[in-house]
């Protein structure tokens, strides 16, 4: 009986098992459906940003199944997109892309959040020839390893922040500046830090601190007494959120007087809402921002994008979620250039993307980095008790002067 | 550059100031694991947790618009129940077993408490602002943050309260007792499960005190719980247990440590060096045991 019951399981699942693989090996395109997949953080410590990323990419996949869809070969496609949830977890990130193309017959990606979940997936994509289009995984190192099928629109971190070292040196008189520089001990900080060693080689500016903040530490107080003493030009912090409200938390108590104080993952950490007045003067590298003056036929523009995320999500859209739905206009424009579904095609078209976005231009660099999309900067700036993030830098698109420097402690009210 | 500490020498009462406070802070969260861990011989890897969630509940309150320093009183009054009915859904199933088993329960109570707070709470890093200002001394080259002053104050009061607690109240010489001898205590007639159980709900209290402070003086995030665990873990073995002086001694000098170690050997070395240090003292506190277990024989 018992041995008949095993072989009876044996027999249904080795049918379902082929019934499964008979079934989605023509998933790619599935009727006028174009199916992409995309293993995404819904839960877990990155859950807020995988949740942006996938709405940003739920948001482009309606505009453009609500405008024609993409058209092949003379057929109108609607895209689709397979998610799973990866509980922020890289090895189980891996699992699910190698999930979506062996059992789901998927062809083409769309990138996971952050950058180490990113270099988790790309071997996997790369292994299957999968084209992948990523909107969140910007550690220079996913573009140093001469990935095919890689393709990323967001600037590369080591830029992120090299526009404010020049920024410094031409509020300098053109002369060199001193630097002190605190950055957490992760892929995408040191990655920035690589960005602002080669600023001060360029510029021959001299960096006076250069601190690496253990993953553990909540606490940058000796860093930042460090910069009491020796009085830098600029400060250059970065450590994702926690880097982010920790460095102003303690500047702001211990009144740490810098004339410039750069950082990144401002508007992550909503800055601004979080330490109000004590973030003002905070200068934050951003890869989008509603007042670029970017356009595209789909969304419009910047503040149009912002306008209609608002109604749709409830929430003022971040660089996050603007990226990602940039992924899917550039998935477009490369079928419709290929005009045909077969992948290596479809990655050749990738491969020669010129566009312009609401979100930035983009063309891709010989590692599939963009490289036509400048990083901004914004300040952020306070009327009465109400802070907001001011665009100043490139020049072509600030809304706002630069103040600088930030005035002391003693002076601010 | 290594050498800045010495050309500028107030930055030494700098560190020194800055790594005592913090070090009373993570004192009071040592202290607990300590108590549970001399009455009950549990580990608590879910103590960081705890911390965290006493965190949130102060964060809660200073978002409903209600000054986030009465978490330290709100906080671990309702932490000691969170503690109690951890104790009894969980603990008081692996209380008597040995000590891997608790430790593999705890752990698992700090995934599960990880993935609440972050399914409540978000995945956002916050802060509560306590608006406190700033205590600037030697003509503002020394700069103290009112709110760590304030934490260590509140860490230090509590502490005196507990201890005064444990030694005049039934319930704290009941929990000496068990502490002692558990078998014997019960044979005098000590409810040790009802012990065990509000020993087990001080140290979520106490838990709560230190996470409320957090909220005003560094960050809170559900997966930061970890280095709190580790940290008072730490502080636990230098000091050993039940022994609260020596704990309140190795939280600061380990803060004091770690804050010197930045300067001279540079911030990505201070947490190395800290458990550098902890491997030192446990190899000399063997070869202190084995000398004396000479004289034994």
């Amino acid at each position: 009986m018992n041995k008949l019951t095993k072989l009876f399981v044996t027999f249904i699942s080795a049918i379902t098992l082929a019934l499964v693989s008979f079934s989605s090996s023509f998933a790619k395109v599935e009727g006028e459906y174009i199916v992409l997949g995309s293993a995404i953080s819904l839960t877990g410590k990155y859950s807020s940003n995988g949740v942006h990323t996938q709405n940003g990419y739920n948001m482009a996949v309606d505009r453009i199944n609500k405008m024609g869809g993409v058209e092949v070969q003379g057929k109108k496609y609607k895209f689709e997109i397979i998610y799973y949830d990866d509980e922020s977890n890289p090895k189980r990130a891996a699992q699910l892309a190698e999930r979506l193309i062996k059992q789901d017959g998927v062809h083409y990606m769309l990138g996971p959040y952050s950058s180490g979940l990113t270099k988790a997936i790309a071997p996997v994509t790369e292994k299957y020839k999968i084209p992948m289009v990523e909107a969140n995984g910007a550690s220079r190192s996913l573009f140093t390893k001469g990935y095919k099928y890689l393709f990323a629109v967001l600037s590369p971190a080591n830029q992120y922040l090299e526009v404010a070292i020049d920024l410094a040196v031409e509020k300098n008189g053109g002369k060199p500046v001193r630097i002190a520089q605190a950055f957490e001990q992760d892929a995408f900080s040191q990655d920035v830090r690589l960005g602002i060693l080669d600023a001060a080689k360029r510029t021959g500016s001299e960096i006076i601190i250069d601190d690496k903040l253990p993953k553990e530490l909540n606490d940058m107080a000796a860093t930042l007494a460090k910069v009491k003493a020796t009085k830098p030009d600029v400060l250059v912090v970065s450590g994702h959120t926690k880097g982010a409200l920790t460095a102003i938390r303690q500047i702001s108590e211990m009144k740490v007087d810098v004339p410039m104080l750069a950082m990144t993952h401002c508007d992550a950490a909503k800055l601004s809402k979080q330490h109000g007045k004590n973030s003002e003067y905070a200068l934050c590298a951003s890869q989008w921002h509603k007042n670029l003056s970017y356009k595209d036929k789909f969304f419009g523009g910047g503040k149009k994008y912002d306008k209609d995320f608002k109604k749709e999500f409830g929430y003022a859209p971040p660089y996050q979620s603007a990226e990602s739905s940039a992924a899917l206009l550039v998935f477009k424009d490369a079928f419709e250039r290929a005009n045909s579904f077969d992948r290596d095609k479809v990655r050749d078209a990738l491969k020669t993307t010129d566009m312009q976005t609401f979100y930035g231009n983009i063309k891709f660099g010989p590692g599939g980095q963009n490289v036509a999309k400048p990083m901004i900067l914004f300040q952020v700036r306070c009327k009465g008790d109400t802070c907001e993030n001011k665009v100043v830098a490139p020049t072509k698109w600030a809304s706002d002067k630069f103040y600088h420097p930030i005035p002391k402690w003693s002076e601010r009210s | 550059m290594d050498l800045l500490i010495f050309q500028a020498p107030i930055l030494m009462v700098q560190a020194s100031l800055d790594g005592i406070l913090l070090g009373i802070l993570f004192a009071l969260i040592a202290y607990g694991m300590a108590l549970q861990w001399g009455v009950m011989n549990i580990i608590n890897i879910a103590q960081g947790d705890l911390v965290i969630l006493g965190g949130y509940i102060a964060y809660t309150m200073y978002l409903a618009g209600i000054h986030p320093a009465w978490g330290v009183i709100v906080s671990p009054i309702i932490m000691y129940f969170v503690g109690w009915a951890l104790y009894k859904l969980v603990i008081n199933k692996v209380v008597d077993r040995d000590l891997f088993i608790s430790i593999l329960a705890t752990f698992g109570i700090a995934i599960v408490f990880q993935q609440l707070m972050n399914f409540v709470f978000g995945a956002d890093v916050v802060v509560a602002q306590s608006e406190y200002g700033t205590t600037m001394l030697f003509d503002n080259s020394v700069t103290l943050p009112n709110s760590k002053i304030f934490a260590a104050a509140i860490s230090v009061l509590y502490a005196i309260g507990l201890v005064i607690y444990m030694k005049k109240s039934r319930l704290g010489r009941a929990i000496r007792a068990t502490a002692q001898n558990a078998r014997a205590a019960k044979i005098l007639g000590v409810d040790t499960e009802k012990v065990y159980a509000a020993t087990f709900g001080i140290n979520a209290a106490l838990c709560g005190v230190a996470g409320a402070l957090i909220s005003i003086t560094l960050t809170l995030h559900p997966y930061v719980g970890l280095p709190y665990t580790v940290r008072s873990f730490m502080i636990v073995i230098v000091a050993g247990l039940g022994n609260l002086p020596a704990v309140a001694i190795s939280g600061m000098g380990l803060g004091l440590f770690e804050e010197f170690a930045d300067y001279i050997l540079g911030t990505e070395f201070r947490i190395g060096a800290v458990f550098m240090l902890l491997v030192f003292i446990l190899v000399y506190r063997r070869f202190k045991l084995s000398k004396k277990r000479e004289y034994l024989k």
